[in-house]
């Protein structure tokens, strides 16, 4: 529980951490207001602020996003998924760590746009091209943090299942995957970000809906407004799910926290 | 009843190998409370892994109740140097490991090892707001719910203060009272050895043998500054000296 001198503690740093952007703003309106910038390139946040309200009242802005939210989750779910259990399954495993992780390596450091022309042409422009390039990228992140979860798993304690007659299944859901949640968790908010990032990828080519085809769609009109939006909109909606998961995490790792909690 | 014979373990090493145990012979009947005691490298540890079914390849025959030991088991409770709880589960989870505390029967029991142990109030603490002692009394409790044959400690409290170690040698000789668990207690501190041990072995290293067996035959609680405790005191400690001054064959070799 926060004591009432923790919480006037807590406000007064984020007004603290709201000066910088906020004197920011207000020189740029002021630069704006004064005729010195260049309004199609560089349009003043009160301009903004209007483009962002026209734009969800029309109801532009809350369809594109929801289609976009639902690739990134997609794409995430998929690619995620698939990292968490082949993680596990390799760092389980020296054979399977033999065997595929070299092959994982190789493909982790392919960036989106070498791969994207290709799954266009296999997959074509709908769904299917747009999820699999999130989910590539949703991948990697959980694959390589399960794993080194599940190697640092601490040696004395499997002595310590082994003597307590831990079947497989408890040794697997009462040992390693408590030990490497938190590797996991972290897996996690990574995925988190670069299905985000693989989104703006995925429907900057060719698409007619989603956040990205709006930001293209602005650009080829140089409506900065509204490129501008779509970005904000972009780090607002990232920072919200990273703040999901730091919340699970708080709650999944209390054991942990209270190690850390005493100041 | 634990019985050993003819127990040699050998480790392979680079230059030669090592013989960490040579020819050991022991019988401990049930409920008896064995102390063990010698200088660093003399096998002790070897020795009790060996008997918790941790390490299977040795020669020679260790049997518990007439059947071989074959792997770990809850019947073999082991208490390290240092307590290795889970540190994502609470006292009482720890306790109960993967028995259900949902089970009636289960979640009682754990109540009464708390209390034996004297943790009442912490049920709840995560092991990381435990000290070491306290801890340390989490995994022995852990072990007990198992109620094992025998109980197997290694330098239990080899880690703690001195005030600790006196309060939990308390603690221990409670629970074996009350239970009459077969223990083997390895230690290093001479003291401790003779104030729990109704027989304290005495090992020597190179390769790692049993020198010699003391009975202590004296009524617990026992007086540490009592003169008979003493003179018993000082007759392991001579046998210790002894032990200490054996010729070291090559002082450079086995590093
Ligand atoms: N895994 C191992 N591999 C090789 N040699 C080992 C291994 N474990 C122990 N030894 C050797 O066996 C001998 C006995 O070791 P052990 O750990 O049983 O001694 P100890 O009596 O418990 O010593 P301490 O009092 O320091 O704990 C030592 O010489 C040690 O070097
Ligand atoms: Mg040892």
């Amino acid at each position: 529980m926060l004591e009432p001198s923790r919480t006037k503690a807590a406000l007064l740093n984020a007004l603290v951490g709201l000066l910088l952007p906020l004197s920011i703003l207000a020189a740029w309106q002021a630069a704006a207001w004064g005729g010195w910038l260049n309004e199609v390139l560089l349009p003043p946040p009160s301009a903004i602020a209007e483009e962002f309200a026209a734009m969800s009242r029309s109801g532009e802005l809350p369809l594109n996003l929801g289609i976009s939210a639902w690739r990134a989750l997609l794409g995430f779910v998929l690619g995620g998924g698939l990292g968490l259990a082949a993680g596990l399954w390799v760092g389980f495993s020296w054979r399977a760590e033999r065997l595929v992780d070299p092959t994982l390596q190789m493909l982790r450091m392919l960036p989106h746009l070498a791969v994207a022309p290709l799954f266009i042409l296999w997959f074509g422009f709908g769904e299917a091209s747009k999820i699999l390039l999130i989910a590539k990228g949703a991948f990697f992140p959980l694959y390589v943090n399960a794993f080194l979860g599940v190697r640092s798993v601490d040696r004395q304690l499997f002595d310590v299942a082994r003597v307590l007659q831990f079947t497989r299944s408890q040794t697997l859901r009462h040992l390693i995957l408590p030990a490497a949640l938190p590797s996991i968790l972290l897996g996690v908010r990574l995925s988190l970000g670069v299905s985000w990032l693989g989104l703006v990828v995925a429907e900057l080519m060719g698409s007619s809906d989603g956040l990205g085809y709006i930001l293209n769609d602005a650009r080829s009109f140089s409506l900065t407004s509204v490129i501008f939006v779509g970005i904000l909109v972009f780090a607002a909606a990232g920072k919200l799910t990273d703040s999901i998961v730091k919340l699970l995490e708080r709650r999944l790792l209390r054991w942990q926290t209270t190690l850390k909690g005493v100041e | 009843m634990l019985a050993i014979q003819g127990l040699t373990k050998i480790f392979p090493a680079p230059a030669g190998e090592v013989v960490a145990l040579r020819d050991i012979r022991l019988e401990i009947g049930p409920g008896r409370l064995v102390t063990f005691i010698g200088p660093s490298g003399c096998g002790k540890s070897t020795l009790l892994k060996i008997a918790a079914g941790l390490d299977a390849s040795y020669e020679g025959s260790i049997t518990l109740d007439g059947r071989p030991i074959e792997g770990p088991s809850v019947e073999k409770g082991v208490i390290f140097q240092e307590p290795r709880l889970f540190p994502w589960w609470t006292v009482e989870k720890n306790i109960a490991a993967n028995a259900s505390l949902r089970d009636a029967a289960v979640r009682r029991r754990v109540g009464e090892l708390i209390e034996l142990v004297r943790l009442k109030g912490f049920e709840k603490a995560y092991p990381s707001e435990l000290s070491g002692g306290m801890a340390q009394r989490v995994a022995i409790a852990r072990a007990l719910l198992r109620r094992p044959k025998v109980l197997l400690l290694d330098e239990p409290f080899g880690a703690l203060d001195a005030f600790t170690r006196a309060h939990m040698q308390e603690v221990l000789l409670d629970i074996w009272q009350a239970d009459r668990t077969t223990m083997l207690f390895v230690t290093h501190d001479l003291d401790e050895a003779v104030f729990l041990g109704q027989q304290v072995v005495i090992m020597n290293p190179r390769p790692g043998h049993i020198r010699r067996v003391v009975s202590v035959d004296l009524p617990y609680p026992r007086q540490r500054t009592g003169a008979p405790f003493q003179e018993i005191r000082g007759v392991v400690l001579r046998e210790f000296e002894k032990v200490e001054e054996a010729p070291v064959p090559d002082p450079g070799a086995g590093i």
